[in-house]
């Protein structure tokens, strides 16, 4: 118990919840707005794989670490666009094309990965961000620009959600797009920018790890991290502010079942520890199931016309 | 830009709407194969070769697909009744660590069964565990309406630390020099082998039979009116009478039975003991040849054969030209995501105003 108490004193427990959060933020993000205008999309895993890559590999070959962020977030938005294509356009099933997604951006990533490094056995590096020790705040200032970027984007897209005709018809075409097309809403457009600034923030999370977290691209870095993010906009109920709690809790246990491990008191199989936040994510699963509040038309396709 | 239903859809373009796809797929691998600086036809040739130019090519391509076949089927059955499933690969590993932990009662316990008997309850064993996987998400779905994506999905890599906790614990193989693999199965639970000197085993007499009677039952039962109804329309399946819930718990099981039995056969038939890599990611490429197969379970053997064949073919095609194994994620992605559009564009017309 003291132990626990010792840990969470520790101002550097602090800062690794936050660090560990920042993509989970940003890609809840990313998940929240697609689902916010009604379309799943599960190809976040594979999204933040190639934001990881592109962002990465641009700054390798000498471009400067925001350009490098700013190459992840195209990389996201081009395949939003593929995404927004077949599920908007087509009306292809979200589920199907967002696997598809994945698939096809993990790949590509890979093979471009391989294909610029034949031979390396160790992972090529770059210089990361650096903290911003000007900031003078005591967690924060141990933290890299991303991830004041991610908590900034909260308030910002919480407001313009819910406070701007934008946010407005994003909601309304998530809920009941044929009161928006009634409106003069564009649900074919309001959709497809959603997904592409959504699947834009998915790529910024990809990037946070190979930019900012580690300064190399390695084989499954993103390592389940994008489904996380899928699990946490649920347990948001589709809130930005309530996003950014789900992500800092979800940290809060990865972070905690570190330190338990690395202090080596760990009494139970280090396995048990690791299982603890996605049994959390379960848990809160059911425990918001009741009032989860989903977008109306989440997962239905949309033909002008058709009903 | 908006589609049109087309009135009829012509069988020619049933069947070219594959074989386009699948040209186009490798017109825009070529680009990459390009960009790896080695030549694209030798490229595919070799691909085609490493999958299926000798006997010995294809048994290493139809073991590949044993497994892959069972997940496809466990995807199919799930998907047709829109539970989405994306569990297959949690399934399997808790089939095979079911499968091992019955398997092995033969040693200290003194249990005296016949091996035959002890087989068929291994394998009962690897179906139930599989499907009680899925019964927890399918019921959550049914009763709560908690997301079955999401929690099939955490429950994979749940399953994966349980099986990492197993391994390294209770059922460890003591005499492993300390990696973490479950004991060796004795020889009487394998399955013996379809050719000599290959690898490819009865599992995939199995798998075949499976997706011929997951066809049958889909076509002739009930049960298979119910999974398509309750998949087109649930809210019309109700008011027609189906249960929604039974039918779905009734998939739910039927789905993580195929895919645990994936897992044990995979034991059975190549491995003989359970290790943590046992599975290169079945689970989730059977979704992918679910969808190739257009959901329907004889499509699956194809569909699993030609996606086995591109994984060993680039195994082998990467080893002599130096073109990186990933080509074939990236076809097997890109066939996926082509035949997705194919088939809409057979049944929809595409009007740009």
């Amino acid at each position: 118990m003291t132990e626990l108490f010792d840990i969470l004193a520790n101002p550097s427990f602090w800062v690794a919840v936050l660090r560990i959060a920042t993509p989970l933020i940003l890609g809840t993000l990313g998940v929240l707005l697609c689902e916010r205008a009604g379309v799943l999309n599960l190809g976040i895993e594979g999204i933040m794989v190639a934001g990881a890559f592109t962002g990465w590999l641009a700054v390798y070959l000498g471009w400067p670490l925001w350009a490098g962020v700013a190459v992840a977030a195209l990389t996201g938005g081009v395949l939003g666009l593929l995404h927004a294509f077949l599920t908007v356009g087509l009306a292809l099933s979200q589920h199907v094309s967002g696997l598809g997604i994945t698939l096809l951006a993990t790949a590509l990533s890979y093979y471009g990965y391989r294909v610029s490094f034949p031979k390396v056995s160790t992972p090529p590096t770059i210089t990361p961000f650096a903290d911003m020790d000007w900031l003078g705040l005591p967690i924060l200032a141990q933290q890299t620009p991303l991830t004041l970027l991610a908590l900034l984007l909260v308030p910002l897209i919480g407001y313009t959600l819910y406070r701007t005709p934008l946010g407005l018809a994003v909601r309304m075409v998530g809920e009941n797009p044929q009161a928006a097309e009634g409106q003069g809403v564009s649900v074919a457009a309001t959709r497809t920018g959603a997904i592409v600034a959504g699947s834009a923030l998915m790529g910024v999370a990809g990037s946070f790890l190979t930019l900012s977290a580690f300064n190399a691209f390695f084989f499954n870095m993103v390592n389940g991290r994008g489904w996380i993010c899928i699990a946490l906009v649920v347990f948001a109920s589709w809130r930005p502010g309530k996003a950014l709690l789900g992500a800092l809790l979800f940290a809060f246990f990865d972070a905690l079942q570190l330190r338990l491990q690395q202090s080596g008191s760990a009494t139970l199989p280090y396995q048990l520890y690791l299982m603890l936040p996605y049994v959390l994510s379960i848990v809160a699963l059911v425990l918001v199931a009741r009032k989860a509040s989903y977008p109306q038309a989440l997962m239905k396709p949309y033909r002008k016309g058709e009903r | 830009m908006r589609l049109e239903k087309r009135t009829q859809t012509s069988r020619l373009a049933l069947l070219l709407a594959p074989l386009g796809a699948v040209a186009f797929t490798l017109l825009v691998s070529a680009l990459l194969v390009l960009w790896a600086g080695a030549p694209v036809g030798q490229t595919y040739g070799l691909l085609w070769q490493g999958g299926f130019g000798s006997v010995f090519a294809f048994s290493e391509t139809l073991t590949r697909a044993t497994p892959l076949m069972l997940t496809g089927l466990a995807a199919t059955v799930a998907f047709k009744a829109r539970l989405f499933n994306i569990g297959a690969e949690g399934q399997l590993y808790m089939g095979a660590l079911a499968a091992v932990a019955v398997g092995g009662l033969h040693d200290g316990t003194g249990l005296a069964l016949h091996p035959a008997a002890l087989f068929v309850l291994m394998m009962l064993a690897a179906a139930l565990a599989g499907a009680l996987l899925l019964l927890g998400p399918a019921l959550m779905k049914a009763k709560l309406g908690v997301d079955e994506v999401v929690t099939t999905l955490l429950l994979n890599f749940i399953v994966l630390l349980l099986v990492s906790l197993m391994l390294d614990g209770p059922m460890k193989d003591p005499t492993a020099m300390g990696w973490p693999q479950s004991v060796v199965l004795m020889p009487e639970l394998e399955l013996s082998k379809l050719i000599a000197q290959t690898r490819v085993h009865t599992g995939l007499l199995w798998a075949c039979a499976l997706s011929v009677g997951l066809w049958a039952l889909m076509k002739y039962t009930v049960l298979g009116f119910d999974i398509r109804a309750v998949g087109a329309n649930p809210r019309a399946a109700a008011f027609a009478g189906v249960s929604v819930t039974r039918t779905v718990v009734l998939v739910a099981m039927l789905s993580g039975a195929l895919a645990g039995l994936a897992g044990a056969i995979e034991v059975a038939g190549r491995t003989s003991y359970l290790t943590l890599d046992m599975s290169p990611g079945y689970g989730y490429t059977g979704i992918v040849i679910a969808m190739l197969a257009g959901l329907h379970p004889l499509g699956v053997i194809a569909a699993s054969v030609f996606v086995a064949g591109m994984l060993v073919g680039a195994d082998s095609m990467s080893r002599a030209v130096g073109v990186p194994t990933f080509i074939a994620d990236v076809i097997v992605a890109t066939s996926l995501i082509s035949v997705l559009v194919a088939t809409l564009l057979t049944q929809y017309r595409v009007k740009v105003k």
